[in-house]
């Protein structure tokens, strides 16, 4: 789980098994996968959707099968908690940490089986506006980086190596105990610390393109620059930015998760998944279910929209276009 | 060589000081008055107007942020509101507390990913590949706390109870004084590490066995013992030591969940007390030890980058 890694080397060399024969119109095809030959002469002369091709690997199922099953456990969840329990996440149900109720009662004598549902939502809505808010931000600085040159982009990537001298936890550490912590300052420090990391991506897909002729051409029509950004590199960049989101909403849900777990994200009295496990480790001995559930769900999520970012990934390499 | 490495050099000096500034101007967002801020709204005037003294705050931002910047090369911290005393009094022992942790979790990490990553590539494509694969992703993704708290219920609570769930030493006495106490949090901390390492060197060593000199020493009729160990490791293992750089210097950040976890006394465990406690000083002063950390490991790691490269090596 730790940020800041090898976006590269989660997808692009370490996903695919280079001298691998016989692949036409691609330099690499997706390794040991069942049906990649198949694969291969259809991305030859036309292009399966890139949904289709991650469905085709086994990793982009389980990953997509995961994240949902979490996702609509976090969104049905509050909804259903108290008609599955009878009690609110927040209501007095038995004296603490004992196990009456489907998973028992947690450190202030809650309803586990509820907070548990309940606790979701916040986690998944946090995460996917930090990630958005992430990418927005990186992209463009990523894109106006590369497309711009000189000192632009000297100061831009300057920047970036600043922030990326603080490591995300210890800044975002720095903003809430200057800010307090609340939702939109977890949400806006989560976010603004991927921003650089996305930008490198960003910055590199954006050179490796940027001298093909459509750009060229682009140019030559005195096509504003906004619109060649718009309209000619990021459609073509869309791949390592889909994986570089994959992994980074991975990311974002672990620092979330973990700074709530710390006591510094969700404040009591919000069920969430991250405080719960706060809460109730001291009796991890005599009512484990109080951690456990939210750990499961937490690495469930998780483990799903990493194999998710991986299956993207490979599914970009077996097309080969903007592939940084 | 030598021009490359004093820029590299320079440009940390620059990043630290920008991130100085940075971790400076947190202070300056705190609302309204700092010293009240700090101290909440019980606190006594005079207890506020004693902090506004100690901060500095009746002198112009531009000379308080030079005269902590001053501190901080003379190894003064400021003074920890919520602990009364001096910040470096405070981080001392925990600095090297901390350490230890880093230094034994790249002790263990780094073989164990090295070593899975070769094997992996070795049997590149079959049953045992997939499976280093698999279970690579699935520690990659997972929170430190998360596998923390998996080793706990295993090692510590419900399964078997082999191992101290937390940190036992008494205050003041050294971390290593009850090994026992290490052995979760390093291994927590190597399980988030490792699957990067062996990620990397599976996908450079692949590339290096169907290289041509690989091929060149197999029909020459090499053993493929000594093909591996003396022809292929040590070329796939410079693009991976940026790697063990990077998530060594993310260890500086990654140890501040694992100490909370496990109630290990080190700096990580400090910053969320001074967090909780809105003890700005401490906060500014750890950061900024991480971010020392952080810039030093990565610049050793350019400058072997930098000495491992012929091309660059040559170039005067």
């Amino acid at each position: 789980m730790s940020e800041n890694t090898l976006s590269g080397g989660l997808g692009g060399a370490g996903a695919t098994a280079p001298g691998q024969p016989g692949a036409p119109g691609s330099a690499v095809g997706p390794d040991g996968e069942k049906g990649a030959g198949t694969d291969i002469k259809q991305s030859a002369s036309k292009p399966r959707s890139l949904m289709r091709r991650v469905w085709g690997q086994s990793e982009g199922r389980v990953g997509i099968i995961l994240t949902a099953i979490i996702v609509l456990l976090a969104f049905l969840g509050p909804l259903l908690a108290p008609l599955v329990t009878g009690y609110s996440p927040t209501e007095f149900a038995d004296r603490p940490f004992q196990p009456t109720g489907p998973f028992g009662t947690d450190d202030l004598g809650r309803s586990v089986a509820s907070r548990f549902m309940a606790g979701g939502t916040l986690l998944v809505l946090y995460s996917v506006a930090a990630t958005v808010i992430g990418m927005v931000a990186g992209a463009v600085f990523g894109i106006v980086a590369a497309y711009t040159g000189g000192t632009v982009d000297a100061v831009i990537m300057r920047v970036n190596d600043v922030l990326l001298a603080i490591p995300q936890l210890v800044f975002a550490m720095l903003a809430i105990v200057v800010l307090g912590p609340q939702g939109w300052v977890l949400i806006l420090v989560i976010g603004l610390t991927h921003a650089p990391r996305i930008a490198r991506v960003a910055r590199a897909a954006t050179l490796s393109v940027i001298n093909e002729d459509y750009i060229r051409a682009a140019e030559m029509y005195a096509m504003p620059r906004s619109r060649i950004i718009f309209r000619e590199i990021i459609p073509n960049i869309t791949g390592p930015l889909s994986v570089e989101a994959g992994l980074r909403l991975t990311y974002s849900i672990g620092s979330i998760a973990s700074l709530s777990f710390l006591g510094l994200g969700m404040q009591p009295p919000a069920a969430d998944w991250g405080l719960m496990i706060n809460e109730n480790r001291i009796a991890l001995s005599v009512q484990p279910w109080g951690v456990i559930l939210p750990v499961a769900a937490i690495a469930v999520l998780t483990i799903g929209t990493n194999l998710l970012a991986d299956a993207i990934a490979r599914a970009n390499a077996s097309t080969n276009v903007g592939n940084a | 060589m030598m021009k490359l490495v004093v820029r590299r050099l320079v440009l940390s000096v620059f990043i630290l000081l920008a991130v100085s500034i940075l971790v400076f101007a947190a202070t300056l967002l705190l609302p309204g008055d700092p010293a009240r801020a700090i101290l909440g709204q019980q606190a006594t005037p005079e207890r506020v107007a004693a902090l506004s003294s100690q901060l500095n705050l009746d002198q112009p931002a531009v000379v308080r942020y030079f005269l902590w910047l001053g501190g901080l090369f003379m190894g003064d911290f400021g003074t920890s509101t919520s602990f009364g005393g001096p910040v470096s009094e405070l981080l001392g022992d925990r600095i090297s507390a901390s350490l230890v942790l880093m230094v034994l979790a790249a002790i263990v990490s780094i073989p164990l990913g090295l070593g899975f990553g070769i094997w992996s590539a070795l049997h590149r494509g079959g049953k045992r590949d997939k499976s280093v694969t698999w279970v690579s992703l699935t520690l990659a993704a997972l929170p430190e706390f998360v596998i923390g708290i998996a080793l706990v219920t295993i090692f510590a609570t419900s399964v078997v109870q082999i191992l101290p769930a937390v940190t036992m030493a008494p205050p003041g006495t050294p971390v290593w004084t009850i090994p026992s106490q290490l052995i979760l949090p390093t291994i927590t901390l190597a399980l988030v590490v490792a699957p990067y390492i062996a990620r990397m060197m599976r996908a450079t060593m692949i590339d290096v066995l169907d290289s041509g000199y690989v091929e060149m020493a197999r029909l020459k009729g090499v053993p493929e013992r000594q093909v591996i160990l003396r022809h292929a490791v040590p070329h796939a293992i410079g693009p991976v030591a940026q790697v063990i750089a990077i998530q060594l210097a993310w260890l500086a950040g990654g140890v501040v969940v694992v100490e909370f976890l496990f109630r290990y006394p080190g700096i990580g465990q400090a910053l969320i007390d001074a967090v909780t406690f809105r003890d700005v000083q401490v906060v500014q002063a750890v950061s900024m030890i991480v971010a020392v950390v952080y810039v030093v490991v990565n610049l050793l790691a350019d400058i072997v980058g930098i000495m491992a490269n012929p091309k660059l090596r040559s170039a005067a």
